[in-house]
Formats: structure tokens, sequence, C-alpha cells
């Protein structure tokens, strides 16, 4: 069964970390940035090319992974793969014994750095995952010719922008994630805790229970906390954060020591983490540091979480 | 209406390099609304062609450029004009249903863009993309399969920034619009309906409907 699967069914506070291939074939930060991971959480999210932007596949890290001794969960868009092509990763990613997926839309390659690349959405999230669960179901493959020795058990997740107008559309697409075989939810990088209560609030009352972990992303600076307000759709930092940010780095530069904003960055982090768990806010974080993953343990032990061996 | 766009000059006078005498198809339907191919888009061509040093020895503007029977009967004016190729002012179709009918080579003037409503004169909007299987009822309307960049058919991607599409920020995100438009018709209910994921088996091209053929 999916160690993710498992954290969460047994009400373990489950965490997952983020990471993304190289642009290149040199695995070697990525894995080192694994045995610092090992332990830390539960599985790590493998990115497919984010942001469109070019790099190994998704497969190939979660393999280097899984060989590592970590869970991955391979992250599968529609924006470069036909059913046919997303159905023989996932194959063969099952051969590998990795058996926790998340499915997404995938962004566009007019916003990415291949540009030119032709944008495929065969199927979007919830086809990826309704096709997953009907392979699952009949043993068959997507032109339901069966499978040889029947289809892999898969721990199939989606996300959702809990940032969102109008919500009822947001809440209507996660409830079709859900009815196509979701069994767990990340979000994007939430950032204003009460703002994500009142959405959970509404996907309650909608009468969707899934587990939703919540997404927490590291701020680096303001500078970065703005770039990502101004480009990053569904990310919301709020002005007291970025307030405080500015003040960090006022500080920094008056005391002649480099680093205080993502320090407290970090520290904002692990109190988000702390506050989602005290409050029982969701079941778990998911934790995108955007390369910053050697962050990772040092965020949790702020935050007082420790995953069971 | 079949949206087309003038090509580059240069690319054209590349394509007719040799060429001393040539003939101009133009078209009175789509091509004519949009400025490529009607009346005065032939003259223009005309004296274009002309000062590059080609004698054009014939013009023709048909009713409907993609008719084939209809153009047979046109092109008759341009058999014995001694043209070596022709120029068609057309969308792809048309230049095609000329070529069908002529054995000298036809250089398409054009690009073919879309099929789209004429908003104005002058000014066009990707409508259709003509998927073979119509999502219209369900979605108010507004077609997902156009207007939204990744043609997503169970509601919107996560990529919209204050309403407008990632892709291009000056297109409204189609699931949005969708979506206030089931409201306004009272008709939000359909916004949780299941669809099928489209397949491509019925879709491969090119495709042909005989409404001659007998049915069995």
């Amino acid at each position: 069964m999916s160690v993710l699967q498992k954290a969460i069914e047994s009400g373990e506070f489950a965490v997952t970390a983020e990471m993304a291939p190289p642009k290149g074939t040199d695995f070697s930060e990525q894995l080192a940035a694994a045995r610092l991971l090992e332990g830390k959480v539960h599985a790590v999210n493998v990115t497919d090319m984010q942001s469109a932007c070019l790099k190994a596949s998704s497969l190939g890290l979660c393999v280097h992974l899984k060989q590592a001794g970590l869970e991955p969960i391979l992250q599968i868009t529609g924006r470069d793969r036909s059913r046919m092509a997303i159905m023989g990763d996932v194959l063969s990613a099952a051969s590998f014994g990795i058996d926790t997926v998340l499915a997404l839309t995938g962004d566009h390659p007019a916003v990415g750095d291949c540009k030119d690349s032709k944008p495929v959405y065969d199927l979007d999230s919830v086809g990826i995952l309704r096709m997953l669960s009907n392979m699952e179901a009949s043993g068959a493959d997507c032109g339901g010719n069966p499978l040889s020795g029947g289809a892999p058990r898969l721990f199939k997740g989606a996300a959702v922008t809990p940032v969102y107008d109008p919500r009822p559309l947001q809440i209507n697409k996660l409830r079709q994630k859900v009815e196509a075989g979701a069994r767990y939810i990340q979000t994007q990088g939430v950032f204003d805790l009460e703002q994500l209560e009142g959405f959970l609030e509404d996907v309650a009352k909608a009468g969707i229970n899934v587990p939703i972990m919540a997404g927490i992303i590291p701020l680096k600076s303001a500078g970065m906390a703005r770039f990502m307000n101004e480009n990053v759709p569904g990310i919301a930092v709020p002005e007291e954060m970025l307030a405080r940010l500015d003040a960090a780095a006022a500080e920094g530069k008056e005391k002649g020591v480099k680093g205080l904003p993502a320090k407290l960055g970090m520290e904002m982090a692990a109190q988000m983490i702390a506050e989602i768990r005290g409050k029982k806010l969701c079941p778990g974080v998911h934790i995108m540091a955007i390369g910053a993953e050697k962050n990772v343990p040092a965020i949790l032990d702020m935050a007082g979480v420790h995953i069971l061996p | 209406m079949i949206i087309t766009q003038k090509k580059p000059a240069e690319e054209l006078l590349a394509m007719l390099e040799g060429v001393t005498k040539v003939a101009i198809v133009g078209c009175g339907q789509c091509a004519s609304a949009c400025q490529t191919g009607g009346e005065k888009e032939i003259a223009e061509m005309k004296t274009f062609l002309e000062e590059h040093g080609m004698e054009v020895v014939g013009t023709v503007l048909p009713d409907e450029c993609c008719h084939k029977l209809l153009m047979k009967r046109e092109l008759k004016a341009l058999k014995d004009s001694g043209a070596e190729a022709i120029v068609g002012m057309s969308c792809g179709d048309g230049v095609q249903t000329v070529a069908d009918n002529m054995l000298i080579p036809v250089y398409p003037a054009n690009n073919t863009m879309f099929l789209g409503q004429v908003e104005r004169v002058g000014m066009f909007n990707e409508y259709c993309h003509m998927c073979g299987d119509c999502v219209l009822g369900s979605t108010g309307g507004v077609c997902p399969i156009t207007k939204c960049a990744k043609s997503l058919v169970n509601g919107p991607c996560g990529g919209q920034k204050n309403g407008k599409c990632e892709v291009n920020p000056e297109n409204d995100c189609a699931w949005i619009l969708i979506y206030k438009r089931l409201e306004a018709l009272g008709q939000l209910d359909k916004l949780g309906q299941t669809r099928p994921d489209k397949g491509y088996a019925g879709v491969a091209y090119p495709r042909h409907i005989n409404l001659r053929e007998k049915k069995s």
C-alpha cells in the first residue's frame, strides 16, 4: 500500500515535499536533497515539467528516489502526453513499485521555455484520474484491452487552488476530481489560514469528503513573494507577510547579516504548519520549497512535526 | 466563416519565382469578408504582380471557391489564358478546389486561420474548432474546445488570473464565461454533469460526409 495512503488513513499528520528533476542528466543535487528528506516526509512529489519548463521526466527522478529508499509521487500532467503515453508511464512506474500519483492538467507550453511544443491535453486532470480508475476497475488499458497481470493499484491524488474566484467553479472541479478517483488533494501554496479555513468549510458544505493537504511554500524574500503574487495564479501572500519580509531584509542590511528574510520565511512556514496541525485544519501538509528542499527538515523541526518511522 | 489572413508578400513572390504569366482567383464568400480575396484585393494583387514583372492574364471572382462543380465552370475562363500559375486568394479549401480543376501550380496568397465570428468589419474571433462532437448544449453556448487554450471539457485549470487566461491575458477564461452564462441561464446544475472525455477515434482525417450514400 502507498506510504502516503497509509499515513493519511491511519490518521497520522501526513507530510510530503516536492522536487523537480534537473534540466539535464545530473541528478546528484536531487539525490543529495533526497537523503536529507529520508525519514522526514512520507513521500516526495516529483514535478512534471512545472511551469511548462523542460526538465528530465518525472518518471526518471521517481525511479532514482525509489531506488534511494524514498517514496516518490509521480506527477502526471496532460500537457505533453496522450492517454496512451500517460498509461504507459504509469505502468512503467508501477513496475518500479511507484504506487502514488498526482494528476494535473499542466501549465500551457505558451508560458514555458519550449513554446513551440505541441499542447496535447488529450486528457485533463479529471480525465487522467478517470482513466486510471477505469484501468484499476477493469484491469484493461485505455482501449479496453486486458493488461497482462492486471492493473496496478494506485493511490491517486489531485490539486486544488483555494484562492479562486468564482469559488463554486473550483469546488465543482474538485468534486469531479474526487468522483474520478482522487483520494487525496494537495493545495496550491496557502498563506492565509483564515482564507483556507473558509475554503475548506465550503468544500465540506458541498459534501465533498477527501483529505486535503495544505500546500506550504517557504518564502525566500519579499521580492519572491511579490513576484508570485503578480505572476502565479492562486498565490496571494498577504501584505502583513510582505512587510515582515521587508523588515527582515532591512534588519539584515543594517546588521550586515545575510539570509534573514529566508530564515523568516522558514519560520513563517513552520508556524503555519504547526497551526494547521494544531487546529486540525488539514490532515497534512505539502511543502513546496522550490529548490530549497534541504530546508524542509528544519522547517518540520520548527513546526514540531516528526513522522512515525 | 473561414477566416483568412494575407501571407507576407515576399513569401508569395518566392513561390512565383520564374513565373511570367499568372492568373488570380479570388472568392466572393469568406475571403471577400476577410479582405483577402474580394474585388478590391484582386485589383491590388494584379497591380502588385505587374509591378514585379508578371503579366496577369486573367482574374476570376467566383461566388465561392470551395464548390468543385461551380469552380469547374468558373475556371473555364482561364483554360486558354496561357497562365503558368494561379494565385489563389481564398482559404486553403478554395486553393485546393482550384487545383483540383487545373493542372498548373496554384499558390496560396493567404493563410487560413480559423472558423470564426465576424464581430464587425475587419474584426474576427475564433469560435469553433469543428471538433465533430458539439458540447455547447451543456456549456451555456460557450465553446470550451475553442475558447479554452487547453480545450478542457471538465472545468477550468488553475491558470486563470483575474478571470483571464494564462496563455493570453487578453482572453477570458472560457470556464468562467461558461460559469457566468450558466448562472444567468439558471442552468448551473449542468456544471456538475459529467462529460465523457473526448475521444479521437471518430476524427481521423481527412473526413468525408456523403448524404447520397444508400442507408443500409
